[in-house]
């Protein structure tokens, strides 16, 4: 057979298969969204990483990003869009409102996503540069290549 | 602006008579002040009407008491009060008899209290509330829900359709998903600390808000900007008109299937972005004016580079239009969809490109013209049918007239300062600070109290992207705002949203949507 085969585990082809074509799921509520069309735009164009195929449907992907500021109003929507994703998923939370509420420390908006969804990457920022979104995307890529189950 | 004062028993007597025997077809704003501990009655509801046959404004108040805070409702006078009076009830508790559906809009039903009385901590949290079904008692027919995760409603537009196979009978929106408290977080900060807020109301074209807001807190103070600095203005001001529009048309399109005319708008956006990059530092979130001026000066290299982007711009535009106006599939999903008429969007309180789609030429920047923009030359275009065509093409136009405005804005500018010299505003220089006991004291008081604009109100209004962007500030001397109200225009322009698309199919319903260039950040506030 000579040099036609190669042996690796099957769970790095996986994880190959999967950092390369990640579907994601825009949850863009404000301002950082904006930032978002201008990643997958022609300038910055997201498609040189494997993630330009955007899905509406939380069913349809396993990268969810979420955009902007969550208020309490919103977070249930939130969750349950999480719930509807297969898994494996991944979560990246883009911009200083969802990380962290940002400068919005007030009855309406929550907190951070991460008190109610697990989160992978977040990304500083108000709102983050389109060059940070594609920095986000190699970093969760490396985090999946690390993964070990199937 | 003239103020008259009216009883709360009767202001729906007082308002038809405005409305039919003084022509104020317009109400611009509906809001409350709540003066707790500072005047016998505790609550006050403040009109702002317009109107467009005088070329008239006219400020309206009403004395509210803590005990029974009931209102005659306006909202059959003008259809817009619907929810204003709404959000009105919704914040300050104030309630509005003979209103037909009043219940909360920016919260939700579970919220306890009234967020923006003064005596509501602005931190004060509540529970996580559950999604309701916004149909109540009439769930006959087939109904579907719509948003508010969906691609044309991104994230924060909710709506329950009554459907007839593809056709929309019914329609129920909901808002507020965005709610982030600029008003109470406003009254929280001090007057150059809200800049940064108001960049996130039409987070599209930030440099316009920022315009608007410096504007009114330096009508309230009686400063006069320097020259150079009016000019700046107007260049940013248009420039993120063109941006704005850009994204409007591009995304509109894109939910209507053509996705290569996002590509073209959007390379210039970018293009403009980078100079916006070169004057602040930020792509979008832009926090560059100051109160009393701009924050530094532009670049030299503007007097070369704009006219350039302009070049772009233009090219871009006649790209788009090409493969737009002669295109079946677009006319088909555009033309008498959504149409709303001149008088209707009078009521609802439209103003911006889609009030003159309707056919009203009604622009600030010509019925009243700030910073110079009656010396420039430059047309008002306007549609026929008040349809999503008409959105789009009079946007297209606008971006052109833009342009012209532009040039002449590059050609006149002139030299000088881009900063008052008024230290009751702007940082005294360094020199002074360093040799002389008045600039060291100036420079002590505006950092460590802020700015303190006599006690007093304004409403001041610029012609934003969407339309007229207003902002009402009362002050009661302190170095914080007592209360900003944002008359935002995507707030009136949402509103009739329901009646442009009953009788349509299910699929114009997002491409009404994306005509109307609704931005949540602004809506919800």
């Amino acid at each position: 057979m000579g040099n036609n085969f190669l042996t690796t585990k099957l769970a790095e082809v996986v994880n190959w298969g999967r950092k390369n074509s990640l579907w994601p799921m825009p949850f863009a509520t404000a301002c950082c969204g904006i930032e978002f069309m201008g990643a997958v735009s022609s300038r910055f164009d997201i498609s040189r990483f494997g993630a330009e195929l955007v899905r509406f449907s939380p069913r349809q992907a396993d990268l969810l990003l979420v955009m902007g500021t969550i208020s309490y109003k919103e977070a249930p929507i939130l969750k349950r869009i999480y719930e509807q994703m297969p898994s494996p998923k991944w979560v990246i939370s883009m911009g200083a409102c969802a990380c962290s509420g940002g400068f919005y420390n007030n009855y309406s908006t929550l907190q951070g996503i991460d008190e109610i969804i697990p989160v992978d990457v977040y990304i500083p920022g108000c709102p983050p540069r389109p060059e940070q979104i594609l920095q986000s995307i190699v970093k969760l890529q490396e985090k999946i290549v690390k993964e070990n189950k199937l | 602006m003239e103020t008259i004062f009216a009883d709360r028993k009767e202001i729906l007597e007082k308002a038809l008579f405005l409305r039919d025997k003084e022509k104020f077809d317009f109400m611009m704003d509906l809001c409350g002040v709540d003066y707790l501990g500072c005047a016998r009655e505790r609550f006050e509801v403040v009109y702002h009407l317009f109107s467009s046959a005088n070329n008239k404004r006219l400020r309206i108040k009403v004395k509210v008491p803590e005990n029974n805070p009931e209102v005659q409702s306006v909202s059959s006078v003008w259809k817009a009060a619907n929810w204003f009076e709404r959000e009105c009830f919704d914040l300050f508790g104030i309630k509005f008899s003979g209103h037909p559906d009043l219940k909360r809009i920016l919260l939700f039903e579970e919220f306890v209290g009234h967020p923006l009385r003064k005596d509501y901590p602005i931190d004060k949290r509540q529970s996580i509330p559950t999604p309701v079904d916004l149909r109540k008692n009439n769930r006959e027919g087939f109904w579907i829900n719509f948003g508010p995760s969906h691609p044309a409603t991104h994230g924060t537009f909710r709506l329950m359709l009554k459907l007839d196979g593809e056709k929309i009978e019914d329609a129920i929106p909901e808002i507020g998903y965005l709610h982030r408290c600029f008003e109470k977080e406003a009254e929280d900060h001090n007057y150059a600390q809200v800049i940064p807020y108001t960049d996130r109301l039409n987070y599209c074209s930030s440099l316009m808000n920022n315009v608007g807001y410096s504007m009114a807190v330096e009508k309230l103070m009686g400063i006069k900007i320097p020259e150079r600095a009016k000019y700046i203005r107007v260049l940013i001001s248009e420039l993120s008109r063109i941006i704005d529009h850009l994204i409007a048309i591009g995304t509109n399109v894109v939910d209507m299937g053509g996705l290569t005319n996002y590509w073209y708008t959007f390379n210039v956006r970018e293009l403009i972005y980078d100079w916006i990059e070169k004057i602040c530092g930020a792509r979008l979130t832009t926090n560059y004016t100051r109160i009393g001026g701009v924050m530094r000066d532009i670049p030299a290299e503007t007097f070369k580079y704009i006219p350039w982007v302009l070049k772009k711009l233009d090219r871009a535009i006649s790209d788009v239009t090409g493969l737009l106006v002669k295109n079946r599939i677009f006319l088909d999903r555009t033309r008498f969809i959504g149409a709303i008429s001149a008088e209707d969007a009078a009521s609802f309180g439209y103003t911006g490109p889609c009030l003159r789609a309707a056919g009203v030429a009604y622009d600030v920047r010509k019925a009243f013209p700030y910073y110079h923009y009656d010396e420039f030359d430059w047309d008002v275009p306007i549609g026929e049918n008040g349809d999503t065509y008409d959105r789009i093409m009079v946007r297209f136009e606008e971006m052109r007239q833009s342009a012209r405005i532009i040039n002449q804005v590059l050609e006149k500018m002139p030299g000088g300062p881009i900063m008052t010299g008024d230290y009751r505003a702007a940082l005294p220089p360094k020199a002074s600070v360093y040799s002389t006991i008045e600039g060291l004291m100036n420079h002590f008081k505006l950092i460590m109290h802020g700015m303190t604009p006599p006690a007093g109100e304004v409403y001041s209004f610029t012609e934003g992207a969407n339309g007229e962007l207003g902002f009402y500030i009362v002050s009661d001397g302190g170095p914080k705002p007592y209360r900003i109200k944002v008359r935002p225009p995507c707030f009136a322009i949402y509103q009739a949203y329901p009646e442009l698309i009953k009788g349509h199919m299910i699929a114009d319903a997002v491409a009404v949507m994306g005509s109307l260039n609704v931005i949540a950040g602004e809506l919800d506030r």
